[in-house]
């Protein structure tokens, strides 16, 4: 492929807070970088969690309304049965030397990715700078976010 | 397949430009392919980081990740990035004279 025909920017929009809803953004974002292409990740909604110092350690796999995994919706909804599908897909995960959220965020950040936070979000659920953790380079708003995509493809998850 | 010259040796690469026989590198060629790939000298730490690659290649038979590369390696990701910029795993593999990486991490 020629070089002019590569894609040389992307933003990402991780607008959703499970684990499996922020992993895909996060190997996208990972991924690019690792490919030489400039990256930003706009947090917004519960995607938000990802960041966030008190949640982002504890990211959980939705089991309800969730119909891909298999478990039916009154057994998803039990007790434990989150955290169960939890640890049993960080466990895969780790064999396949995929980070923890809070590692691999810090991993986009030393790979040069941006990492943004909605604005409309941080105001909506009340929360400051000092709530987000270091690797975050802003709290922006949809506009600035429209410009700093300038020049590359949006994705949406 | 197609042979090509590198600093005065005749290797074998795939269409990409990686060694398809690792046997046949030395730090020569890694220099000439390190000009390749846009880096002009490699330093002392670029050398940790080839000679990493292929010791992990040829204990586990695979490429390491970038995460193993910073934990079992002590490259911080930071570093390597600066080292290889614009894709840091898939040039340093190149340079090393090992084949593409084939993980998305």
């Amino acid at each position: 492929m020629a070089d002019n025909e590569k894609i040389k920017k992307i933003s990402i929009v991780i607008s959703k807070g499970s684990l499996e809803a922020i992993y895909p953004g996060l190997i996208m974002a990972n991924g690019a970088r690792m490919a030489g292409i400039e990256v930003n990740v706009f947090f917004t909604f519960f995607g938000m969690d990802a960041v966030t110092k008190k949640k982002m350690n504890n990211i959980k796999v939705a089991t309800v309304g969730n119909p891909a995994l298999g478990i039916p919706t009154m057994i998803g909804a039990l007790p434990g049965i989150s955290a169960l599908a939890t640890k049993m897909m960080k466990k895969q995960m780790e064999e396949l030397d995929i980070p923890p959220i809070p590692e691999f965020i810090e991993m986009i950040h030393d790979a040069g990715g941006k990492l943004y936070a909605c604005l409309a979000t941080v105001e909506m659920f009340k929360l400051k700078r000092e709530d987000f953790c270091d690797e975050l380079d802003g709290i922006i708003t949809v506009g600035d976010f429209y410009d700093i995509s300038t020049g590359g493809q949006i994705i949406f998850t | 397949m197609t042979e090509k010259m590198l600093a005065d040796f005749t290797v074998n690469v795939n269409e990409e430009g990686y060694l398809t026989d690792p046997s046949q590198w030395n730090k020569e060629i890694a220099v000439a392919l390190a000009k390749e790939v846009g880096i002009e000298e490699l330093t002392e730490a670029h050398w940790k980081v080839i000679e990493f690659l292929q010791k992990e290649v040829k204990e586990n038979g695979k490429l390491p990740t970038i995460r193993r590369i910073n934990k079992v390696g002590g490259i911080p990701t930071k570093e390597l990035y600066q080292l290889f910029p614009d894709g840091p795993l898939a040039k340093a593999a190149k340079i090393a004279g090992l084949s593409k990486p084939a993980s998305c991490i």
